[in-house]
């Protein structure tokens, strides 16, 4: 097949800012949100003005609580934007299809810089009732009745994807032999990244042994395989590539973005559950790009829940499929220190959401470009004495997935 | 009758009122097309593999085979007390067609992936009239193990 026009070479990203992040910080959501815009764009180089684009996911919605709250026209309207274009919305390639909004929208050019941002404020939600306050379905005095694909899993008492993503990591382990004692590995490389995170939730260390004493959620996914509810917002510019002469700093490169989804869009349709759409989105970026797994130094990649890391190691090809409990067992490959070493890569340098908070798939973007730009301070990668120069951003899990291929040099 | 475990119950259309309510009759119900013969879940209005709109509910089997599951531990919702065993059940009846339900009828420990179930039905009152929901459970020849 031909390959098709990479138009995403056309769109680069010149900023990123973080809210503070935290648990149970209680503070308004808008607010969290306009502190990640105004430091991404300060962080770009530019003006509010400069701002003619805005993106976002899932837009404003009020179920489940934290999950939202902000969407596109209270952004809009606070900092009295001027739009060219704009997006919000839930039905995407996963959390970082919005940034694959943006880009498609500046590639095009529809607008030159737009910003994009994702907040959520759940720890807060949740508040000190716990997680069952926030259980689909429950609590609400018996009126709700499930819909959608909602219907086809609540009434088997499995409302959340530790439920889902539980019966895929089991297929996983029967299918391959993976087991707890590598899995764990994603859950410990990203708690001693987290340690010398500041801005990390948990920054203590684990133990492999605190790893398979804590209790189970769902089979075999423990606790410490679920990341972290958190409040916090985090955003990124995506700007024009030939407006690079207007940035604070030479941008990251879009090298390739994958946003595929070739099965069926389902948690338990899907053709190959061990592998996911993680599987679509990882071939397609492959697809449009020279570059190969062995040139990646750092690799963010989603873990709402530990399973899904190691999916996507192999769906990208830093191991083959089922091999990816031996590949992180241990923790060497994975580690800082292994960044540019044959048959490693860096992964989720800043702790993940299973340490640092679930900032839903944009923090992982976040850190991807920090490291790619040498600002991530004590747990910056080097390669060669300098920042790495080759990245993927990878958000998402299930039906739900989208990569990104990141470059400097 | 005892009180039932707490269930988030489903919102019964014209669409899916065979699945949700077939268990009256003791069938697992699903579209099937007439044209092709292909088995069709969740409900829609076309069959996927020759666009044809002749879809009607026709039972299954109600047999089929442990295709992945997970023992749940967290508690979610209060009455409904874990451990249970969430599945996804692939029927005999054709190649992927599959739901997620619950292992009913062992304990969590003797569930195996492979494993030959079959459906049961427990019935759920609701304001509009009952639901029952599907439930699946070991043969008794070969339970607890992957045969
Ligand atoms: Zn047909």
């Amino acid at each position: 097949m031909r390959r098709r026009e990479v138009g995403e070479r056309r769109a680069v990203i010149s900023g990123v800012g973080q809210s503070q992040v935290g648990r149970r910080i209680y503070r308004d959501p808008l607010g969290l949100t306009l502190d990640a815009c105004l430091a991404a764009v300060e962080h770009a180089g530019l003006q509010l003005s400069d701002i003619d684009g805005l993106a976002t996911y899932p837009g404003n919605m009020n179920v489940p609580p934290g999950f939202s709250g902000v969407g596109i026209a209270e952004v809009h309207d606070a900092l009295r934007l001027e739009l060219d274009w704009f997006a919000g919305g839930l039905e995407l390639p996963g959390q970082l299809g919005s940034v694959a909004n943006a880009v498609a929208a500046v590639a095009t050019g529809l607008c030159d810089h737009a910003l994009c941002f994702r907040t959520v404020w759940e720890a807060s939600a949740q508040g000190d009732a716990g997680r069952a306050s926030v259980t689909m379905g429950g609590g609400g005095g018996g009126g709700y009745r499930a819909s959608s694909f909602m219907q086809w899993t609540l009434p088997f008492g499995a409302p959340s994807a530790a439920n889902w993503i539980g019966m895929m990591a089991n297929l996983h382990f029967h299918r391959f032999g993976t087991t707890r004692e590598q899995l764990a590995w994603i859950a410990l490389n990203s708690r001693r990244n987290a340690e010398i995170n500041p801005t990390a939730i948990y920054r203590t260390p684990m133990s492999l042994q605190d790893y398979l004493d804590v209790r189970m959620i769902s089979d075999p996914l423990c606790l410490y395989d679920c990341d972290v509810p958190a409040d916090g917002s985090t955003a990124v510019v995506v700007s024009r590539a030939d407006a690079a002469a207007d940035l604070r700093r030479p941008p990251v490169r879009i090298e390739a973005v994958g946003t595929a989804l070739r099965g069926r869009p389902s948690w338990d349709q899907f053709d190959d559950l061990t592998t996911m759409a993680l599987r679509d989105a990882a071939a397609m970026m492959w697809e449009r790009t020279d570059l190969r797994p062995e040139q990646v130094h750092v690799a963010e990649l989603y873990d709402g829940f530990s399973f899904i890391t190691l999916a996507w190691l192999e769906a990208l090809g830093f191991c083959a499929q089922g091999e990816g409990g031996p590949f992180v067992e241990g923790g060497e490959r994975i580690a800082r220190e292994a960044a540019g070493v044959p048959g490693s890569v860096a992964l989720n340098t800043h702790g993940g959401q299973l340490s640092a908070g679930r900032l839903h798939g944009y923090g992982f973007l976040h850190e991807a470009c920090l490291q790619l730009w040498g600002e991530a301070g004590e747990r910056q990668v080097r390669v060669d004495g300098g920042a790495p120069s080759v990245g993927i951003a990878a958000a998402g899990g299930g039906p739900l997935a989208a990569a990104f291929l990141l470059r400097t040099d | 009758m005892t009180e039932q475990p707490f269930r988030v119950l489903p919102a019964v259309t014209t669409d899916n009122e065979h699945f949700w309510r077939g268990g009256e009759h003791g069938e697992l119900r699903f579209l099937r097309c007439a044209d092709c013969g292909t088995w069709i879940h969740p409900p829609q209005p076309r069959c996927p593999e020759c666009l044809s709109t002749d879809v009607a509910p026709q039972a299954s089997s109600g047999r089929g085979r442990i295709l992945t599951y997970t023992v749940n531990h967290q508690p979610w919702y209060p009455g409904l007390d874990p451990p249970y065993v969430v599945a996804i059940v692939e029927l005999d009846d054709q190649p992927g067609l599959r739901l997620t339900t619950n292992i009913v009828g062992v304990d969590p420990d003797q569930v195996d992936f492979d494993q030959r179930v079959h459906v049961t039905f427990e019935e759920y009152p609701d304001r509009d009239g009952s639901v029952w929901l599907p439930f699946f459970e070991p043969d008794p020849d070969v339970a607890g193990t992957a045969s």
